[in-house]
C-alpha cells in the first residue's frame, strides 16, 4: 500500500480526498489527512451564510463520519510543523512522525494583514474561518450592548463587500474602506464601480474610496481609523479583507521551492520542486499566479489525483478568474478580461442610472470574438456571455445585441444545446455540457436531481443553476421526453393536474388520493399541496385533515423558534376599535405574550404554548375576533391607507373597500400566500403595488394592479385594468384569484406565476377581461361558492372537542413542555437564543 | 445541551426491557404523530395508519434542540418511513434515526407494540 499524506483539510484538501476515493485504485492507498482546524472541511465559499441560516454542521462538505467510512484517517486539530523531504516523513505539533510516499500540501492561505499600526487592537478581525465569525459575532453582541454600532471593512474587493454585508447582518452600521479609487478594482472599471457604489450606499453601507489607512487608533480596543489624507472614521470594529497570503511556511522551511512573493512552485502536474510532494489550492503558485477561487483549486485536486494514480491529466495553461459577487443585494459579475481595450479590441457599454444597470463587453473590432466584460445590476446573462467568451463562440453581427438584445426575452445564446460539448457548465466541479447531456441520453440520469447527485454540478457556488436547469430541460425535450414538474415521488403530477384530478375524480381525502392517483405514504411536500387543493376546491378548513397540513396549519398558528406559537387575529384593512385593542392587550397580559405590530397592519401575540392556543382563541373569539390565517398559504391582509374619509388627498374610501375585500377572501387557501392593498390616491401609502393585488383610487374609479410582492424578490404589480367601479373590481379579482389558484405550481406566488405564463400580462388581460377562454363565469361561480362556505377555523376548532384535542403537548400527561425557556427582552420576553 | 441529547439512546426490539403503556390507539392522529412523556423523556409516537405501522423517536430535534418532532409531518422516502421537523424540515428515518438530508444528525428511535388497541413503547429502563 502506498501512503499518501494530505496536509490541510480545507476545501481543496477535501476535494482531493473525494476525487481519490472515487478512483478505481483507491484501495491501493492509505490516506492520512491533517487539518489544523477543529472541524472537518467546510464550505468557505458560503461561510457568510453562517450568520444567516447555516449552522457549522450544515456547512460541512462531508459529515465527519464520511472519512472513516472511506478508511481515510482524518486528524483534525493537528498542525504539521515540519517535512523531511529526504526521509519522506512529516512531524506534527504533537511531535508525532508519519511517513509518506506522496505528500499533498493543501494548506490554503491566510488573510493578509497590512502592517498598519494598531492592527493588533481588540475589535480587529479577519474573515476566513468559522472561529473568525464566532469571534466577530460575540464582539458585535458586546458592542451593541454598549450602544456602539460602527463597523468598517478594510478592502473593497469581492470578499470585503461580502464581509460588509455580514457586518450589516450583525446589526452594525457598515463601512467599506478601499485604497484604490474604485470598488472591486480587479474586476470592475470606474463606471461599473460608480454604479455599484450607488447601489451599495442605498443599502445603507458607507463607501470610502482612495483611503490609505495610517493608524488604527483606540486604547485597547479600536475606536477610530486615521487616513493619510488627514481624515478619519470612527469605528468600533474592523474586519480586514486586504487579500490573501499563501501558507507556504511549511514548504519554505523544508527546502521546497517557493515564489519570491509567496506560494509553492508547481508544474502542470501539480508537482513541487520535490517530485513526491504536490501542492494544490490557494497555496500553489502556478504559471506565476495564486488563484483565490475554488474552481481552479478543485481542478488542481483532480490533476494531483490523476498524476499520483498514474494518469496523465495536466492543468490547463490559463486559468479563468471570472466571478460573480454574492449576497449584497445587487448583481455583479465580471468574466474574461474585463478591461482590455486596444487597436484590436473595442469596449461596448450600456448604462442606465435609473435602474442601476451597467454592462460592458470587450469584443474584437472585426466582430470575431468576445474577450470579457462586466455586468452590474443585472447579471442574468452572465452564464451565456461566459460561455460565448470561454468557448470562443461566434458573436452576433451587431455585438451590442449581446447586452441589449435580451430585452426581447430570448436567450442571447440561442439554445443552450448549441454550446460545444466541451463547454464547462459548472466550473466549480468542472462538469461539461457533454457530461450532462450524455448522462441524460444514456439513461443513467433522468432529470435535474439525478444530474446534481451524479455530477455534483451546481453544488459549488451555485451560479450555474439556471444553465443546468435549461440544459436538462432542453436535452430531455430533444430526446422526446416530457418534462414534468411533478410534485414529488408520491404523485407523478403537477399541482395543476392534481387540482383537476381531485375535482374530476371527486377525491376528498389524502388517503383516497394516494390510493387512486399516487403511491407510498406521502411526504412533507405532497401533503400540504393536496391540503391546499382540497381547501381550494371544497373550502374545507385545516381542521378536517390536520395531519396533512403544513406544520403551521396543523395547529392553526405559526411555530416559533422554541416550539411555542404566535397568535394573529384578523384585523380587516387594519381598522380596529379601541375596545378591541384593549381586549388584545388584556389577553396578552393574561398569557404573558410578547406583542408586536406586524408589517401587515395587525397585532401578533407571540410565545403561546400549544395547550394555551384554544384558551387564547376562545377569549379572542368571544370578543369578536376571528382567525387571521397568518399561518396559512392563504389570504393574509389587505392593507389600506386611511383614504378619503380623513385624508385631504383621498379620492375614494380605501379603508371601506379594503375591509370589504379582506372579508370577501378571508380563509381562501391558495398555492402561496396572497396579500392585497388599497390606496386612496396615487401617493400609494398602502403600498398596493407591492402586493399580489392592489387597488389605487384615481379619478373615475380604481386602477387594478396584479402580481406584485415584496419579500425576497420584490416586484411591482402590473396594471390589469383602469378606472373600475367597485363591482367590476371584485368581478376581476374573483376571476384573477381563481385562475391563479387553479393553475399555479405549489409555493409559486403571483409574480413568478405571471412570469411563466405564456403571453404574460397581455394574455392574462384577455383571460380576465375579455374572457378569451370562456371560463369567466365558472371562475366567478367557483369563487362565490368558496366565499359562501367560509367559516372561521379557530371557532370550529374550539367548539369541537375532538378537533380541540390536538392542542396538547402530551397524550399521556397534562404536563407541559419543560424544555421551553424565555429570557427578558425590553419590557417583554423572547425565546432563549439557540446555542448555535 | 449535550446532556439533553444523551438522555436519548435508540432501543431495539430485542433490547426493550420494559414496555410502557402510553395510550389508546385513537389518542394518536391517523397518519400523524403525538408526544408522550415517560419519566424525563419526551417521545414522539407516529401512527402510519395507511400501512398500519407505528414508530417512535425522541421528540427532541437535534438541529436546534427543540421538543417538536411529534408535530412534524410524516411520510416515506423510497419506502423508508420518515418525519420532517416542523421547524426547518430536516428529515429523519424512523427506522434507524439517521438524517435523510445527508447531514450529521441522528435521533434515537424506540420500538412500538400494539396490544388490545393499546400503544406500548419499549425502553431499556
Ligand atoms: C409577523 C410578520 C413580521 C412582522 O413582525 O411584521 C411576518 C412574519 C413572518 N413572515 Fe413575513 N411577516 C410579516 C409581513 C411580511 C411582509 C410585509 C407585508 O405583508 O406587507 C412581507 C413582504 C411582502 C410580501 O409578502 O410580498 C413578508 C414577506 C415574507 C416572505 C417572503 C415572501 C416572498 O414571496 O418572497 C416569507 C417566506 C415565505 O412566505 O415563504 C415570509 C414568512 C414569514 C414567516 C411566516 C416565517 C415563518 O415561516 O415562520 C414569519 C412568521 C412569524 C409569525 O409566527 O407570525 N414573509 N412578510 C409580518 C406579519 C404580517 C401579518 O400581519 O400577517
Ligand atoms: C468568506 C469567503 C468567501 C469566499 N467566496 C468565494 C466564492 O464566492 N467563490 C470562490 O471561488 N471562492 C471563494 N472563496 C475562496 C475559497 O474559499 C478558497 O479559494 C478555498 O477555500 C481554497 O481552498 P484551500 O483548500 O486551498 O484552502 P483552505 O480552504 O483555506 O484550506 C486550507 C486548510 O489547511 C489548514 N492548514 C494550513 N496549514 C496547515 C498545516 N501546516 N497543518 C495542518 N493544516 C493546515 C488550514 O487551517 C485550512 O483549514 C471565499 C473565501 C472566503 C473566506
Ligand atoms: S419575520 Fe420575516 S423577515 Fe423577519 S426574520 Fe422572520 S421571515 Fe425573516
Ligand atoms: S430544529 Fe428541527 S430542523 Fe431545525
Amino acid at each position: 500500500m502506498k501512503k499518501i499524506i494530505v496536509v490541510g483539510n480545507g476545501m481543496v484538501g477535501y476535494k482531493f480526498c473525494e476525487k481519490l476515493s472515487q478512483h478505481p485504485d483507491f484501495e491501493a492507498y492509505e490516506v492520512t489527512v491533517f487539518g489544523e482546524e477543529s472541524r472537518p472541511a467546510y464550505d468557505r465559499v458560503h461561510l457568510s451564510e453562517y450568520f444567516s441560516d447555516k449552522s457549522a454542521d450544515e456547512l460541512l462538505l462531508a459529515p465527519s463520519g464520511w472519512y472513516a467510512s472511506k478508511n481515510i484517517n482524518l486528524r483534525t486539530s493537528e498542525l504539521v510543523i515540519a517535512i523531511d523531504i529526504d526521509a519522506q516523513t512529516i512531524t506534527t505539533h504533537k511531535e508525532s512522525q508519519y511517513a509518506y510516499d506522496y505528500l499533498v500540501l493543501a494548506t490554503g492561505s491566510s488573510p493578509f494583514v497590512p502592517p498598519i499600526k494598531g492592527a493588533d487592537k481588540q475589535g480587529v478581525f479577519v474573515y476566513r474561518t468559522i472561529e473568525d465569525l464566532d469571534a466577530m459575532k460575540a464582539y458585535a453582541t458586546k458592542l451593541k450592548a454598549a450602544g456602539k454600532k460602527n463597523a468598517a471593512v478594510l478592502g473593497g474587493g469581492l470578499l470585503g463587500l461580502e464581509a460588509a454585508n455580514a457586518a450589516k447582518e450583525l446589526g452594525l452600521n457598515a463601512h467599506v474602506v478601499e485604497f484604490a479609487p474604485r470598488l472591486m478594482p480587479r474586476q470592475l472599471d470606474q463606471q461599473a464601480s460608480d454604479m455599484l457604489q450607488a447601489k451599495i450606499e442605498s443599502l445603507g453601507i458607507g463607501i470610502h474610496l482612495s483611503k490609505a489607512t495610517d493608524l488604527i487608533a483606540g486604547e485597547d480596543c479600536i475606536s477610530r481609523m486615521d487616513f493619510t489624507d488627514d481624515t478619519h472614521l470612527d469605528v468600533d470594529m474592523l474586519i480586514i479583507s486586504a487579500g490573501i497570503r499563501p501558507r507556504d511556511e511549511l514548504a519554505r522551511n523544508s527546502g521546497i521551492q517557493v515564489g519570491a512573493r509567496g506560494g509553492i512552485y508547481v508544474n502542470e502536474k501539480m508537482q513541487t520542486s520535490v517530485e513526491t510532494v504536490y501542492a494544490i489550492g490557494e497555496v500553489a503558485l502556478y504559471n506565476e499566479g495564486i488563484y483565490g477561487l475554488v474552481a481552479p483549486g478543485y481542478e488542481m485536486a483532480d490533476v494531483a489525483v490523476q498524476q499520483i494514480t498514474g494518469g496523465d491529466k495536466c492543468m490547463v495553461a490559463s486559468i479563468d478568474m471570472s466571478t460573480q459577487l454574492k449576497l449584497i443585494g445587487t448583481e455583479v459579475a465580471s468574466f474574461g478580461d474585463p478591461f482590455v481595450e486596444n487597436d484590436e479590441i473595442v469596449a461596448i457599454t450600456y448604462e442606465n442610472k435609473h435602474s442601476g444597470i451597467y454592462k460592458r463587453i470587450n469584443v474584437a473590432r472585426d466582430g470575431s470574438r468576445l474577450y470579457g466584460g462586466i455586468l452590474v445590476g443585472d447579471s442574468s446573462d452572465y452564464n451565456s456571455l461566459f460561455q460565448i467568451y470561454y468557448n470562443v463562440m461566434k458573436i452576433p453581427e451587431n455585438p451590442e445585441d449581446l447586452i441589449l438584445g435580451s430585452r426581447g426575452g430570448d436567450n442571447i445564446l440561442g439554445s443552450v444545446l448549441d454550446l460545444p460539448d466541451s463547454a464547462q457548465i459548472c466550473s466549480c466541479e468542472s462538469v461539461s455540457k457533454g457530461a450532462i447531456c450524455k448522462s441524460l441520453e444514456d439513461g443513467s440520469c433522468s432529470g435535474y436531481k439525478d444530474i446534481v447527485s451524479c455530477t455534483k454540478a451546481t453544488t459549488g457556488c451555485g451560479g450555474c443553476k439556471p444553465m443546468v436547469t435549461d440544459l436538462v430541460n432542453e436535452t430531455l425535450k430533444s430526446l422526446g421526453k416530457e418534462i414534468k414538474d411533478t410534485v414529488c415521488e408520491h404523485f407523478e403530477f403537477s399541482r395543476q393536474e392534481l387540482y383537476d384530478l381531485v375535482k374530476v375524480k371527486k377525491i376528498t381525502t389524502f388517503e383516497e388520493a394516494l390510493q387512486k392517483i399516487g403511491k407510498g405514504c406521502g411526504c412533507e411536500i405532497c401533503k400540504p399541496v393536496l391540503a391546499s387543493v382540497f381547501s381550494s376546491i371544497y373550502m374545507e378548513t385545516a381542521n378536517k385533515q390536520p395531519a396533512i397540513q403544513d406544520s403551521n396549519d396543523r395547529f392553526l398558528a405559526n411555530i416559533q423558534r422554541n416550539g411555542t406559537y404566535s397568535v394573529v387575529p384578523r384585523v380587516p384593512g387594519g381598522e380596529i376599535t379601541p375596545e378591541k385593542l384593549i381586549v388584545l392587550g388584556e389577553i396578552a397580559k393574561q398569557y404573558d405574550l410578547y406583542t408586536k405590530i406586524t408589517g401587515g397592519q395587525r397585532i401578533d401575540l407571540f410565545g403561546a404554548q400549544l395547550h394555551e392556543l384554544p384558551l387564547i382563541w376562545k377569549a379572542l373569539i368571544d370578543a369578536g375576533f376571528e382567525s387571521g390565517h397568518a399561518y396559512g398559504k392563504s389570504l393574509r391582509t389587505v392593507k389600506s391607507c386611511v383614504g378619503s374619509t380623513w385624508c385631504r388627498y383621498g379620492m375614494h374610501e380605501s379603508v371601506s373597500f379594503a375591509i370589504e375585500i379582506e372579508n370577501r377572501y378571508r380563509g381562501l387557501r391558495s398555492p402561496h400566500k396572497l396579500k392585497g392593498g388599497v390606496s386612496g390616491c396615487i401617493r400609494e401609502c398602502a403600498e398596493a403595488r407591492g402586493k399580489d393585488f392592489g387597488l389605487i383610487a384615481v379619478d373615475g374609479g380604481w386602477n387594478l394592479y396584479v402580481c406584485g410582492n415584496g419579500g425576497a424578490t420584490p416586484k411591482h404589480a402590473i396594471l390589469l385594468a383602469e378606472k373600475l367601479d367597485d363591482a367590476t373590481c371584485v368581478k376581476y379579482l374573483d376571476r384573477f384569484l381563481m385562475y391563479y389558484i387553479r393553475t399555479a405550481g405549489p409555493l409559486v406566488r403571483t409574480a413568478p406565476w405571471l412570469e411563466k405564463l405564456d403571453g404574460g400580462i397581455e394574455y392574462l388581460k384577455k383571460v380576465i377581461i375579455e374572457d378569451s377562454l370562456g371560463i369567466a363565469d365558472d371562475l366567478e361561480q367557483e369563487m362565490q361558492g368558496l366565499v359562501n362556505r367560509y367559516e372561521c377555523e379557530w371557532k370550529q376548532a374550539i367548539e369541537n372537542p375532538e378537533m380541540a384535542s390536538r392542542f396538547k403537548h402530551f397524550v399521556n400527561s397534562d404536563d407541559t413542555d419543560d424544555n421551553i425557556e424565555f429570557v427578558a427582552l425590553r419590557d417583554q420576553k423572547m425565546p432563549k437564543p439557540w446555542a448555535s | 445541551m449535550e446532556e439533553l441529547l444523551n438522555t436519548y439512546k435508540s432501543v431495539t426490539l430485542e433490547g426493550a426491557r420494559t414496555w410502557v403503556q402510553v395510550g389508546h390507539q385513537s389518542d394518536f392522529p391517523q397518519n400523524g404523530g403525538a408526544c408522550i412523556k415517560h419519566k424525563n423523556k419526551q417521545i414522539a409516537v407516529y401512527n402510519f395508519s395507511l400501512t398500519q405501522s407505528w414508530y417512535a423517536c425522541q421528540n427532541l430535534c437535534p438541529h436546534k434542540m427543540e421538543m417538536v418532532l411529534s408535530r412534524g409531518m410524516i411520510g416515506d422516502l423510497d419506502g423508508i418511513p420518515k418525519v420532517a421537523c416542523p421547524l426547518h424540515k430536516k428529515t429523519f428515518s424512523l427506522e434507524n434515526g439517521s438524517n435523510l438530508n445527508g447531514e450529521n444528525f441522528k435521533i434515537a428511535v424506540y420500538p412500538v407494540k400494539i396490544q388490545n388497541e393499546m400503544v406500548y413503547i419499549g425502553f431499556e429502563d
